[in-house]
């Protein structure tokens, strides 16, 4: 099988980072936060280097839409002493990352500015679509969603553009020729599906233990290809039909009250319209 | 709910005042007085019982914790530093009252550099936490105790883990700390900002602090040597007809020069125990869990000269695994090993002794541990890392059985006194703490003592630091 597997990568906030809204209610603080690859990507990207080392498919290509950076090269990641600033890593990292764990060679699709605070998953997955045919890949393998947007419709999306059969909340997989055995993790358990290539996986979480990068293979990445491209060349256009209004912080959590006897119970049940 | 009377003057409204002043310089949700969050500050994972402070703050810069320092100074007030917790000698009760000051809220990794391969952490990072953050750089930080604890808990308790025998333990690995004194003086140990990777500029303050064990001042950063992660690693298990064989092995492997990451005995009562536990099927005996860490190809020469070793000592079952599933669960049966130890006897508790010889020294203390346990009735699967000459009996008992509570502390008595009597240390990385006074005594002589209390004396004259512990 001379499969090429297309990965999809978003760079998120890092999943360890406490949340902040920002003072004007537009979005969380993103400035000076940590970031990293979204962790079902990782799992997409690990699912997508098991089949290459099972040789079942033949190239993994590792894309990602974001800003370019500035000055056009990489960030030092040298931090000043006694400066208080958490790693940041930018858009080409993340795509380092997928590298270094693996994928043969990188796509970065250059959406900056204000298309990029409103990017969501149908613009994605028009840029998925069509870098699939261009790219002539066979198998795309997304994470199931982000850990910022938790839209889960990226995959879906793009299987639907492409009219191709999707294996969404994949748990396990299983490749024989052109065939797909999926296991899905559904609310009722596991569902098992069988889909033909072409096709769009998503990766749920127990699908695989993502291998960390290491030192060697991070230096190695730095010697693989990513190309850039635009979204206007891939025909997209990536404008928004959303539009935010306001972002908010879930409500603070009230104190309890305790209560002597079941009657200052049931008063203050009564009392708080609940009975 | 009541106050126990800090040791300040008995004024009226003294205790208040104090409990003001710590409040303006946290703020008001960095104090509490609630019993729940005391009785949560006065233990750890050890027997010693539950040594509640009178108040906890929570510090968010060292600024602050510079602030209440002075006033806990000012007052007379004990100063108990608080990590994680997660200590297995008692180190975080507050015998005498006072102030815990618990460091959960510096939570920031700052100062990464990755080309220096060194990161510079607050006390509310834990070992798990940081390696996280690293998991894209190709580094961490391997010293591993097993329970996620706070990197600076480890540097005030000297921890060590697993990997020692491979990446040394948290003396080796801490290049600086910034301290705080028990008066509120701010202290880096070997210059603000400072990591060179070698320096023979000046005492060697920072691995003064190392393992002070919070008796010396409140540790609000340390910069730490990293390390690149392995890009192959190897597991193995082999069971052996003998302690001895096992241990010999042990030493045979070390001496061929092979750079083993870890090299763990479980002995046929702990296997058995993490069998049950776990569901799995090792064959009952005294068994070696082995680590390889390298590059894919020096895997194999590690693998193959230990592997031999192993057989001329009448290893059997040699099993090995590269793929990160199956090497997880063979190391999840060791780290379990504290609460299948304890789930052997439901309902006791468990008590982990720590002794370290030298290793040629190593299978006899282990055979004459194993023979005073069954001499006296008790249960005590042994688990240790035997590179480095150290192992655990994981100790189970009924604390309501006192005669068993008696015959366990006179065994672990016996058991520090052996490792003395073979030039070793009564504590090989749990520390001191509360229970191990008497032994440290022992162990470095009167005349030490008196250098570690002129330190103390020193730099503490008040013994505000965590009083009642290590001296």
């Amino acid at each position: 099988m001379s499969a090429r597997v297309l990965v999809g990568v978003k760079r998120v906030i890092d999943y360890a980072v406490k949340i902040r809204v920002k003072p004007d209610h537009t979005g969380v603080v993103t400035d000076g936060v940590k970031h990293s690859m979204n962790p079902f990507c990782e799992i997409a990207v690990e699912e997508a280097v098991k089949l290459k080392e099972k040789k079942l498919v033949k190239e993994v290509v590792a894309v990602s839409c974001g800003p370019q950076q500035a000055q056009g090269k990489e960030i030092d990641l040298q931090i000043i002493s006694n400066k208080r600033m958490t790693v940041g890593f930018i858009l080409q990292e993340t795509i380092r990352t997928a590298l270094a764990m693996g994928a043969d060679r990188g796509i970065h699709v250059e959406v900056s500015g204000k298309d990029y605070e409103t990017l969501g998953p149908l613009q994605v997955s028009k840029i998925l679509a069509a870098l699939a045919k261009k790219e002539e890949a066979n198998l795309i393998i997304l994470g199931k969603q982000a850990i910022d947007d938790d839209c889960n419709q990226t995959g879906q999306m793009t299987a639907a553009l492409l009219d191709w059969p999707q294996g969404t909340f994949a748990s396990e997989v299983t490749m024989d020729r052109d065939m797909l055995k999926v296991v899905r993790e559904i609310d009722g358990g596991l569902e098992t599906i069988k889909i033909k290539m072409p096709a769009v996986l998503t990766a749920d979480l127990r699908l695989n233990t993502p291998r960390y990068a290491t030192l060697p293979n991070i230096m190695k990445a730095k010697k693989k290809k990513i190309t850039t491209v635009k979204p206007g060349d891939l025909g997209v256009d990536v404008s928004s039909r959303l539009e935010v209004l306001n972002v908010e912080e879930p409500p603070q959590r009230l104190a309890g009250v305790k209560v002597e006897t079941v009657d200052d119970l049931v008063g203050k049940l009564k009392e708080a319209g609940k009975i | 709910m009541a106050v126990r009377r800090l040791a300040v003057s008995h004024e009226t409204g003294a205790v208040e005042r104090v409990i003001a002043s710590f409040r303006a310089v946290t703020g008001d949700e960095g104090v509490s007085v609630g019993l729940a969050v005391r009785e949560q500050h006065g233990r750890d994972e050890s027997v010693h019982r539950c040594r509640p402070p009178d108040v906890v703050v929570f510090p968010r810069s060292v600024e602050e914790v510079s602030g209440l320092a002075k006033i806990c100074h000012h007052h007379r007030l004990p100063i108990i530093p608080f990590g994680t917790g997660t200590g297995l000698e008692g180190g975080v009760g507050a015998l005498k009252g006072g102030v815990c000051f618990s460091l959960r809220k510096m939570d920031q990794v700052l100062d990464l550099h990755q080309e220096d391969s060194d990161v510079t952490v607050e006390p509310g990072v834990t070992r798990k936490g940081l390696n996280a953050y690293l998991r894209d750089t190709g580094l961490w930080f391997p010293v591993d105790p097993g329970a996620d604890a706070s990197l600076c808990g480890m540097a005030a308790t000297s921890a060590s883990g697993t990997n020692a025998v491979r990446y040394g333990t948290m003396r080796e690995n801490v290049m600086n700390l910034e301290v705080v004194l028990a008066d509120g003086t701010v202290l880096h140990t070997a210059g603000k900002g400072r990591r060179p990777r070698k320096t023979s500029a000046g005492y060697n303050i920072t691995n003064l602090f190392v393992g002070s064990e919070g008796t010396l001042g409140i540790i609000t950063k340390a910069t730490l040597r990293l390390y690149g992660i392995p890009e192959s690693m190897v597991s193995a298990v082999c069971s052996f007809p003998s302690v001895q064989s096992a241990v010999d092995s042990t030493v045979q492997i070390l001496q061929a020069g092979v750079p083993i990451a870890r090299i763990e005995f479980l002995d046929d009562v702990m296997i058995n125990a993490c069998n049950r536990f776990n569901n799995l099927s090792y064959a009952v005996a005294p068994t070696l869990f082995l680590e390889f860490h390298g590059s894919s190809k020096s895997m194999e020469e590690q693998v193959s000269v230990t592997e031999e070793i192993t057989r001329e000592n009448g290893g059997s079952d040699f099993a090995w695994a590269e793929d990160e599933e199956t090497r997880g669960r063979l190391w999840k049966a060791r780290h379990d090993a504290w609460y299948a130890a304890q789930a052997l006897r439901p309902g006791c508790k468990a008590y982990s002794t720590d002794v370290c010889v030298p290793i040629s020294l190593l299978p006899q203390i282990i055979v004459e541990t194993k023979e005073d346990l069954i001499r006296n009735r008790l249960t005590g699967p042994i688990a240790g890392h035997v590179g480095d000459g150290n192992f655990h009996c994981l100790m189970v008992l009924d604390p309501n059985d006192l005669d068993e509570v008696q015959r366990v502390h006179a065994f672990t008595e016996r058991l520090a006194r052996r490792a003395l009597e073979m030039d070793g240390t009564c504590t090989g990385e749990h520390g001191v703490g509360l229970g191990k006074r008497d032994l440290l005594r022992e162990e470095v002589g009167p005349l030490t003592i008196e250098v570690m209390q002129g330190i103390k004396a020193t730099l503490d004259p008040k013994n505000l630091m965590n009083p009642g512990k290590v001296l």
